[in-house]
């Protein structure tokens, strides 16, 4: 391998790009444009929980059940109904998530010191955001149920009573549970996954689409030195976004970074050379811009979005698929990028991903290498 | 004046273009659907079975009988029991166990002497979806346990007038009654592969004849450019229905999914965005002068479109510039016509708003298309 004939390619390569400003502009503008987008567009954070109340009781009792609902900050009241179907109709239109009814025999019942049943109806079709809101009304409910029964010792004079169990609950790695403190490190993964591949899975084929792979055949350039030539051109577009997302993730979103800066631009040129490498192994398999771009899309953009733990915990997966996700480089970009942002944690605990995503970039350069044939077919 | 026979040859020069490499076949056909198999199982957020390591300094009876109280919910899986202090930093660093119970010496002690006793629950943030909700169902079994013991207090303490009243919590969830997420994702999922396969498809229609030299081709002929779109158009829109058909009977037969609407309704509304979709991924092709510039366009539509339709995250939580922009996604209403009709049962009386702005967008869209297309040939 000549060093003068990579940086040949290098820089043929380099003036493709740069002729073309506005794809030079997209593989740079573009991933740093949706982290802004996305950074602040997207949270997982559920508060001011649309609700709606029908209050049948209307006592002093109900009442302050209802404004422990609105005093606490995660939920926002819409609409008083007064019927079934008035509920039904703001549950199905979507204009209300949750409805609370309070049965006509509520005070009587609270006074009476039984149990007074309170019914919650939530839209159970985003799952998610309704098990987090049935878990707030639950605890509006209880401290309701812990207040009465301190009161009511205090009112028939006995000893002061206290509440028997408290709660101490603590999250580690991001104390204030802020969904954007794991969504951009994760997003830096896949966006960096899709683009990469996207760069380099047009390279290849359009030369052979073009005809001028045959000029390339026809001079003294080796496979290996064509390879590499291409790559480092996309691999300097491509440390260059990961050092915008980081700059941006430090000034712009303050998320924290409590790990070791040089062992994750480390990580990110791992996997960087192995996802431009797949990229590069999709475009001298299909010979055809059309199938490389099908393809590099198909592989890249839904598997790093949904199997690489980003979004949905891969221990919530079944086996079979959990499997799966081993295969998905983006899974272990977004375990180092996780861990080496809100945890501090370093190569001593990361090494099996560290390993593994080394592997994978090895994997990728040698099979480039071995699937180009520079000859006429 | 439309030629339908020019119309008719075009169609066939399509078809005979997308599937003379073979290998098209398999990335438009069996794709989809064994994405939608991995997809649809791995798209859940149901939390349960939480890897838990119980740190219990107290070890007493009532310690014992409040973690199995957490055993028994069912959300957690008790892992490891331990008395060392820096454990559950190790366990948690590796992402080992997602909570950590912790209680001190003299837990009972103080729950006997009518003290409020203390539990420690330590949850990893790093995913902080999953988080609110251990937390979430943490609170509520303390909660319980809590009020158990309290009503036994007050009953020592004042005999049995002094019951009190509680509120009982009965929860109803409509619409997906067991609250799985797959219900919720796997529409989800069909709208976003249909969505990627028909950009994709069109994005490279046009100007891969304007790269490869065969567009000055076309415009010696006497097709006009109203048929030359149609003709780009209707193979795609084809091949759409036939990966929309194909994804959802997997979706119904193999995830059970419901369908509670009219099917008769999802076809419609399936043709409306899929007019969308093409008419989009139309224009991108038109403006383009390079597959590669079509593609890095594609992308830049589709990755926003994805995470800014309420896929996953809830559009209401997102900044109000953000959610104006929402508006101008098609995926965005295509997911609550697909949800609506799975899930609600509703009909068009519900959805009309959302089918009435995919038409509109769709024309739109393929109107520029056609427009753009006209100067390119001038």
């Amino acid at each position: 391998m000549k060093p003068l004939r990579v940086w040949a390619v290098a820089r043929k390569e380099f003036t493709h790009i740069v002729r073309d400003p506005r794809s030079l502009g997209m593989g740079i503008a573009i991933p740093m444009l949706l982290l802004v987008l996305f950074g602040y567009a997207l949270t997982l954070d559920v508060d001011n929980v649309p609700l709606v109340i029908w209050d049948q009781s209307e006592s002093p009792a109900s009442r302050r059940l209802v404004s422990g609902f609105l005093g606490s900050r995660y939920f926002l009241l819409q609409d008083y109904v007064h019927n079934y179907p008035g509920m039904e109709r703001a549950i199905d239109s979507g204009r209300a998530l949750m409805a609370v009814v309070i049965p006509p025999d509520f005070a009587g019942r609270i006074e009476s010191g039984r149990s007074a049943p309170v019914q919650i109806v939530v839209d159970g079709s985003d799952s998610n955001t309704a098990t987090i809101a049935m878990g707030y009304a639950d605890m509006v409910a209880l401290a309701y149920s812990q207040d009465v029964a301190v009161e009511a010792t205090h009112r028939i004079g006995g000893r002061a009573i206290q509440v028997p169990l408290d709660l101490r609950p603590r999250v580690w790695f991001n104390a204030d549970m802020e969904s954007k403190n794991y969504i951009i490190p994760g997003l830096i993964a896949v966006i960096m996954m899709v683009i990469a591949a996207l760069l380099t899975s047009l390279t290849v084929a359009r030369e052979w689409e073009s005809g001028t792979m045959e000029q390339l055949i026809s001079t003294p350039v080796k496979g290996p030195e064509l390879i590499l030539g291409k790559l480092l051109p996309y691999f300097g577009i491509g440390m260059l976004d990961v050092l915008l997302a980081v700059l941006m993730g430090e000034f712009l979103f303050q998320v924290p970074l409590r790990g070791n800066v040089a062992l994750l631009f480390a990580m990110a040129a791992i996997f960087l050379a192995g996802a431009l490498s797949l990229g590069m192994v999709i475009s001298i398999v299909t010979k055809s811009q059309l199938l490389a771009s099908q393809l590099a899309m198909v592989l890249t953009f839904l598997p790093s979005f949904l199997l690489s733990g980003f979004m949905y915990a891969i221990s919530n997966m079944p086996k079979p698929i959990e499997l799966v996700t081993y295969l998905i480089p983006a899974r272990y970009f977004v375990a180092l990028l996780k861990g080496i942002y809100l945890k501090g944690i370093g190569l001593e605990i990361l090494a099996l991903e560290a390993g593994l995503l080394a592997l994978f970039g090895a994997a990728m350069v040698l099979l480039a290498n071995v699937k180009f044939k520079k000859r006429l077919v | 004046m439309i030629m339908w026979e020019r119309i008719k040859h075009m169609l066939v020069k399509e078809f005979i273009q997308i599937f003379r490499d073979p290998r098209m076949k398999g990335v438009i056909f069996l794709m989809p659907i064994i994405q939608l198999l991995v997809f649809g199982y791995a798209v859940t957020t149901d939390v349960k079975d939480i890897a838990t390591l119980i740190h219990d300094l107290d070890n007493s009876i009532a310690s014992r009988e409040l973690v199995s109280r957490f055993v028994k919910s069912g959300y957690f899986h008790v892992v490891e029991y331990t008395d060392r202090e820096d454990r559950a930093r190790e366990l948690l660093d590796r992402g080992n166990v997602g909570a950590v119970l912790r209680m001190n010496k003299g837990f009972e002690e103080d729950l006997r002497a009518g003290r409020t006793s203390q539990l420690q629950v330590i949850v990893d943030g790093t995913d902080s979806n999953t988080a609110g909700i251990v937390l979430g169902y943490s609170s509520k079994i303390a909660g319980q346990f809590s009020a158990d013991l309290l009503t036994q207090r007050i009953l020592r303490s004042s005999g049995p007038l002094g019951q009190t009243g509680r509120v009982a919590v009965e929860t109803r969830a409509w619409f997906n009654e067991n609250l799985e997420s797959r219900n919720f994702y796997v529409p989800g999922v069909i709208a976003i592969i249909v969505m990627l396969i028909t950009l994709m498809l069109t994005s490279m229609a046009v100007v891969r004849e304007k790269e490869i030299g065969t567009m000055e081709q076309i415009m010696v002929t006497p097709i006009t450019s109203t048929e030359f779109i149609l003709g780009k158009t209707v193979p795609f829109a084809l091949i759409g229905f036939a990966d929309v058909i194909l994804i959802t009977l997997v979706g119904v037969f193999w995830f059970e999914v419901p369908i509670r609407g009219n099917l008769g309704l999802l076809f419609v509304a399936t043709a409306l965005y899929l007019l969308t979709t093409l008419a989009i991924g139309l224009l991108i092709s038109t403006v383009s002068q390079t597959q590669q510039q079509a593609m890095m366009s594609t992308f830049f539509f589709y990755f926003p479109a994805v995470l800014l339709s309420g896929f996953m995250f809830p559009i209401a939580n997102m900044p109000e510039a953000v959610q104006w922009l929402t508006y101008l996604n098609p995926l965005r209403y295509f997911l609550v016509i697909i949800r609506g009709i799975f899930l609600k049962g509703v009909g068009p009386s519900v959805l009309w708003p959302q089918m009435l702005a995919l038409a509109v967008m769709g024309r739109v869209a393929l109107w520029l298309a056609t427009k753009r297309f006209h100067k390119t040939l001038a």
